[in-house]
């Protein structure tokens, strides 16, 4: 008796897909055809640039493969195309298709890497004020408007300034990825810390949570196993919304040339090589890598702002 | 009134010390000054003599009051890179940037405020979604590639407008040079004041449009349409009055930015401003030229900052009535 009723449970049960399918965030994605190219967009790009050494047709970075004779070619349609490179070559006879994909994936590393290293920052300020408030709270919140007074651009800039300054010139340019990701990541951490404290406030005061501190459990076991789970929501927006902002700030510091070093280009590196053959006329160069990193970033752009409103109570 | 501004500037002194702090570490424990002014051969002894006489031995304190009352007076000692003042190169650089921000920040603004009452206005038009479009595509593509593409489209393929540089300049009284009073100057300046400028632009665009759905809806302009003004009254004497609170403040904001970001299109146009120095210095590890673009610029920052803050509080009254005894 109990076992046909339990069987029926299981029956009528739907299945893990369909219930993720059924989903109101996955039926708002389902509903909106932009942010769904946006995905398909975003995710290609990430699988283009992980699977670089399979997909990319040239090695750029191996020197034997390169030839100068093939240097400057320009794209497959036009009159002097050469079959062999889609997007043409760049001034040393690289494939500039096969130089986007990898560059891409330093800028997708670096990227990701300082969103969590911002969100892990910005997350624990933010936790750590909010719940224990008081002078704790004071002292941080201060530090994070006083930052935010200045733009992250400046702050990013700054910190890969001090790190040439306390590291020479060899020690730097080998370590030129953690410092990168150190600078943008440390720039960004105010954003998240500040929205984590809001929802902290709100969560702090409320039963379950009570509940957990009578229990006797340790604060930070409070923070981290019940109040954190309860603030993810807004976190995710910004962390999406910061991706492409750290992609840009990235590929920004390496046109400025304070970033990724020619030997090992990001798409913000190829711009700038491909800016100085602008005047000769050869455009492929950097307009290729800078199509490239404006379609990545208004991608994750969009993904961001649908999942802003996705996740907006207000807005359902 | 008066407590009000003096928290606010006890603030930016606090941002001020806390920013000179950082250009003093940066100042003292990157690189030893004393290695930058000797020969490899030089004795210890010697070498220790002149750390005394420089006061480099001293405890850390008064160096810091030493390094606070030497920049209020506008001393950052020597450049590492160009042996000179490093006060004297950033102020002979400081009008380019200043024009340069505030010819962005005109044009930015101009075109904004038509550009988002239209499309606040005439919310369902293509023309208002087309123009709403395009502004996400505008803060999505960075500010350099725009740059470049400007200088492709409009220097190298229709060759109308120079690709950098500052044209001809004319030196005022006082040592101002402006490169706003030639015609070459002018031309220069096109590229760079619209490269700079189309972020702000977008974002002052979306903002009045947010502010003009906002206050559109309120009842005193379904009032004063039913008192039968015009529409141009209605739109720009009541509406367009009222959004613009929010849009000040956050124009004075982002003229900080816009100096900031001048870094940026100064390097992509080759422009001789501050923030091309500034970036230089990065690359060279020049401390003295970077701590003192820091201070310099955070001091920008905090008095504009400051004066927003007291604009706000003049342009809305409603502020005046509350006090500020409950806290934001």
């Amino acid at each position: 008796m109990t076992d046909t009723a339990s069987n029926k449970i299981a029956a009528t049960r739907p299945s893990l897909l369909y219930r993720i399918w059924d989903h109101e965030l996955c039926y708002s994605f389902r509903n909106s055809p932009l942010t769904v190219a946006a995905a398909a967009v975003t995710l290609l790009l990430i699988l283009a640039a992980v699977f670089a050494g399979i997909i990319a047709p040239h090695n750029p970075f191996d020197l034997a493969s390169i030839d100068l004779m093939d240097s400057e070619l320009p794209p497959v349609w036009s009159a002097d195309g050469d079959p062999r490179f889609l997007l043409g070559t760049d001034n040393l006879g690289r494939d500039i298709y096969s130089t986007i994909l990898y560059g891409m994936r330093i800028s997708l590393l670096v990227g990701f890497a300082s969103v969590i290293l911002s969100a892990v920052i910005g997350i624990t300020a933010g936790l750590v004020a909010g719940y224990i408030g008081g002078k704790v709270d004071a002292v941080i919140m201060r530090i994070a408007d006083i930052q935010l007074s200045f733009p992250t651009i400046l702050i990013a800039l700054l910190i890969d300034g001090i790190m040439r300054g306390i590291l020479d010139r060899e020690q730097h340019d080998a370590m030129i990825i953690p410092v990168l990701v150190l600078s943008i990541g440390i720039s960004n951490w105010v954003q998240y810390a500040r929205t984590v404290r809001g929802s902290t406030l709100v969560e702090r005061n409320k039963e379950y949570v009570q509940a957990a501190r009578i229990i006797g459990l340790h604060p930070i076991l409070i923070m981290i196993r019940h109040v954190l789970p309860n603030v993810m929501g807004p976190v995710l927006v910004i962390a999406t919304l910061g991706l492409a902002f750290a992609i840009l700030t990235e590929a920004t510091l390496s046109f400025l040339g304070v970033g990724m070093p020619p030997t090992e280009p990001s798409l913000g590196t190829l711009i700038q090589i491909g800016n100085d053959f602008l005047f000769s006329g050869l455009w492929w160069i950097a307009i290729f890598p800078g199509m490239t990193l404006a379609i990545l970033v208004l991608a994750v752009n969009l993904l961001g702002d649908w999942l802003r409103d996705a996740l907006n109570p207000k807005l359902r | 009134m008066a407590a009000f501004i003096l928290r606010r500037l006890a603030q930016s002194i606090l941002v001020m010390l806390v920013v000179g702090l950082v250009a003093f570490f940066m100042f003292q424990f990157l690189g030893d000054p004393v290695n930058q002014m000797v020969g490899i051969d030089t004795p210890e002894a010697e070498r220790e003599a002149l750390r005394e006489r420089l006061g480099l031995n001293d405890p850390l304190v008064i160096r810091f009051g030493k390094f606070v009352v030497n920049a209020a007076q506008l001393e950052f000692g020597l450049s590492y890179q160009h042996k000179s003042p490093v006060t004297d190169l950033l102020l002979e650089r400081m009008p380019a940037t200043i024009e340069l921000s505030m010819v962005s920040a005109v044009i930015a603004f101009a075109l904004a405020l038509p550009a988002g009452v239209y499309t606040g206005l005439y919310r369902n038009r293509w023309s208002s979604k087309a123009m709403l479009t395009l502004s996400l595509v505008g803060i999505s593509v960075p500010t350099f590639l725009i740059g470049i593409l400007f200088i492709y489209l409009f220097a190298v393929v229709l060759g109308w407008l120079p690709s950098f540089g500052r044209g001809d300049v004319v030196t005022l009284p006082g040592g101002w040079t402006t490169g706003l009073l030639t015609v070459s100057g002018l031309k220069a300046i096109i590229l760079p004041a619209l490269t700079l400028g189309l972020f702000t632009l977008t974002l002052i665009m979306r903002l009045i449009r947010a502010e003009m759905l906002e206050v559109l809806r309120t009842d005193y302009i379904k009032f004063a349409r039913a008192r039968g003004l015009t529409n141009r009254a209605v739109n720009f004497g009541h509406a367009l009055k009222n959004t613009m609170v929010p849009v000040i403040t956050v124009t004075g904001l982002l003229l900080g930015n816009l100096i900031a970001f001048a870094i940026i299109t100064e390097s992509v146009f080759q422009w001789p401003g501050m923030g091309r120095l500034f970036l230089q210095s990065i690359q060279e590890v020049d401390l003295p030229v970077m701590s003192a673009y820091l201070v310099m610029i955070s001091f920008l920052f905090v008095v504009l900052n400051l004066i927003v803050d007291i604009l706000y509080y003049v342009v809305d009254p409603r502020l005046r009535v509350e006090g500020h005894g409950g806290g934001h």
